[in-house]
């Protein structure tokens, strides 16, 4: 009976070793799977798009080492929750979330499966198995700026933005510093239309700023109307997210891009050879996270060897967008010359610099 | 001469920003008038935005566009009032439900055409006229659409006021049992106004997706649908007060986008962001304050089921 019970004990270990190692060899063999989580259709630009490019160079790089699975127009809210736990369950190890509003589901979830590891896109919560991400737009909005300082005969700048949130203030002034560094007379306008994405409202604001003057037209929203806008007025716009030159192509003098494709692949490969950890990112120009597209072939040489200057300068570490003297609305030195904006006012941004028309909405 | 200037481009820009609700309140006009609730406009839309672009971007041309989503819109009303005027469903239940099939189906029809760029609606350009200073812009430089849209407020008004087939069409929104008893077939007096409906709303679509921006992208109606809905009752099913409604919901939202730069209006862009739906109900509220009236002008049997045994 002991004997009996301690032979069986043994079979039992071992077969417990054998299964262990079975499972081991599988793991090895499998892919890694890797979910993803979009706000918008894929479609064919945008930010939806520029994850699910991240997510197919992603499998371009790492061919059958990972297997990815993405779920499009996913509501943030309740939705989310259960988009990412049947992740989660159906045995994705690793799960990019790429809109803020997904952050609360997020956390949640990965409370209640610790051996997953989470990916989210612009927020602030993390835990042990959840890192952040994010790209400095605004070093792209800097760039930007210059170019349309020396571009512009109105000196009034349009500038669509969607919520009054940090990101899209530190857009607005970062583009305004650099705007009104190689021209002073210029203005920007803002005009909130209260959406990420509605075409109708965004090129109704579009006509709007170019009926006050703007010959010039930024957007921190998500269609291509107020590119079209623009082609249609005759003057010049800036896309957003992805490259907007097939939609106005005279117009369109370049776009900031949204590049996911390293980190995706970067943090895929940590996750399989187990160096993953729980990080925040916000990476820029230098990080390759993202790009501007071509330059429309109507602006000058030397203004875009400056702004390729700019680029060069912002990439190397030896130009911050904001670098004092920045002075706010009322034309106070709010940050001393040589100052540079610690991460964690920029994140919290909620001011206008001098130069920008209108108050932030409250 | 400045602010003449931009009064006028406002103008211009208001009448764009209505066109597409015009329609589709003018065609759930006709709906409601016969005594048929269609919340299904967004849906109507949405479908007729994405064959009328479908359609230009794949013949070249801007008419068949048009012409497939009045189409479009039809087929999917004529499905509605299958299912509601002669299954006998419950209309707000299909209509809600018209919606959610119109936004999945259009952007299944759309999955290859998003993104893909098209030339605008031809605006009508008349050598001299078009060409005058503020009414040349104002008057003479839209595209046929607008034009169509402003005569079928008179066309409709006038067919229910003053034609016998508009009364008949009225009777049937009144009192169907009546209408049924004097020898008028109710139901297919219904399939006519819902057909039509759904045919304006896909117009309607057609306005966004080829003339305001000329684009697909999925969901590019953004609650219009819902706005025009809103428009037929507030102006008490009258096509002048739709006119009337539309352009100012239109005129207010781009007046709001100027206002947030002019240092006398200093309110958080939130709240001049609702004053087109309050603008807009409150002017409608006021001019049709007298309750009477309000349900003289009322289908009564709007929503109400028909049965011609019952």
């Amino acid at each position: 009976m002991q004997s009996n019970s301690l032979a069986g004990r043994a079979a039992r270990l071992l077969g417990l070793g054998a299964g262990i190692a079975l499972l081991a060899s599988a793991a090895l063999a499998e892919p890694l799977k890797v979910g993803f989580v979009y706000v918008g259709p894929v479609g064919d630009h945008g930010w939806t798009y520029q994850h699910d490019q991240g997510r197919l160079a992603l499998e371009a790089a790492l061919g059958d080492q990972v297997e990815t699975t993405y779920v499009e127009s996913v509501p943030e809210g309740a939705d989310a929750d259960r988009v990412i736990r049947q992740l989660a369950a159906s045995g994705h190890e690793l799960i990019f979330t790429t809109s803020f509003g997904y952050m609360n589901p997020t956390v949640r979830v990965a409370r209640s499966f610790p051996n997953v590891r989470f990916e989210h896109a612009t927020g602030y919560q993390r835990a042990p198995n959840v890192s952040t991400y994010a790209a400095r737009f605004y070093e792209g909005r800097y760039v930007v700026g210059l170019v349309a300082g020396r571009m512009t005969k109105s000196n009034v700048i349009g500038y669509i933005g969607s919520h009054p949130i940090p990101e899209v203030i530190r857009g607005i002034n970062s583009f305004t510093l650099a705007l009104r560094s190689v021209n002073p007379e210029a203005e920007v306008r803002v005009v909130w239309v209260n959406s990420w994405y509605d075409p109708g409202r965004e090129a109704d604001a579009a006509k709007a700023l170019i009926d006050q003057g703007a010959d010039i037209i930024l957007q921190h929203t998500d269609s291509p109307a107020p590119v079209q806008a623009a082609q249609e007025r005759g003057v010049w716009a800036v896309g957003q997210a992805s490259d907007m030159a097939r939609f106005g192509p005279d117009a369109h003098l370049t776009a900031i891009v949204d590049i996911w494709d390293a980190y995706y692949i970067d943090h895929t490969k940590a996750a399989i050879d187990g160096s993953w950890t729980s990080q925040d990112t916000w990476g820029g120009l230098a990080d390759d996270m993202l790009r501007l597209s071509d330059w429309n072939a109507a602006i000058p040489a030397d203004v875009v060897a400056e702004a390729e200057a700019a680029k060069a300068a912002i990439m190397s570490g030896e130009l911050h967008p904001f670098r004092g003297p920045v002075r706010n609305q009322a034309g106070e030195v709010v940050v001393p010359a040589g100052d540079i904006v610690p991460d964690g006012d920029l994140l919290s941004m909620d001011w206008y610099v001098e130069g920008v028309q209108g108050s932030v909405p409250k | 001469m400045e602010m003449l200037d931009l009064t006028v481009a406002v103008l211009v820009s208001t009448i764009a920003a209505a066109t597409p609700l015009l329609f589709a309140a003018l065609g759930e006009l006709i709906t409601e008038k016969a005594g048929v609730l269609n919340l299904g406009v967004e849906g109507m839309m949405l479908v007729g935005a994405i064959s009328g672009f479908a359609t230009a971007v794949t013949t070249g041309s801007a008419t068949l566009g048009i012409l497939a989503a009045v189409l479009a819109g039809a087929g999917l009303a004529l499905l509605f009032a299958v299912l509601t005027l002669s299954l006998l469903a419950n209309q707000v239940a299909t209509g809600l439900a018209l919606t959610i099939f119109g936004i999945g189906l259009s952007s299944l029809i759309g999955r290859g055409y998003v993104g893909t760029p098209l030339d605008r609606l031809p605006r009508l350009d008349l050598p001299v006229l078009s060409d005058l200073p503020v009414l040349g812009p104002l008057l003479f430089g839209h595209d046929a659409l607008v034009y169509l849209s402003v005569a079928l407020v008179f066309a409709i008004a006038w067919f229910l006021g003053r034609t016998r087939p508009g009364l008949v069409l009225r009777a049937v929104g009144e009192s169907h049992d009546a209408a049924h008893a004097i020898g008028y077939s109710v139901i297919a007096i219904r399939y006519a106004a819902v057909v039509f409906g759904g045919a304006l709303s896909g117009l309607a679509g057609a306005y966004l997706s080829l003339a305001y921006t000329p684009l697909w992208i999925e969901n590019m109606t953004a609650g219009r649908g819902w706005i025009a809905l809103a428009l037929v009752v507030f102006s008490t099913w009258k096509p002048g007060r739709v006119l009337l409604g539309a352009y100012l919901f239109g005129g207010v939202t781009i007046l709001q986008f100027h206002a947030q730069n002019m240092a006398a209006f200093q309110v958080p862009s939130q709240i001049l962001a609702m004053l087109p739906y309050l603008a807009t109900i409150a002017v409608l509220v006021l001019i049709s304050r007298d309750v009477t009236r309000i349900r003289l002008n009322a289908p009564a049997c709007l929503g109400k089921v028909f049965h011609p045994a019952g």
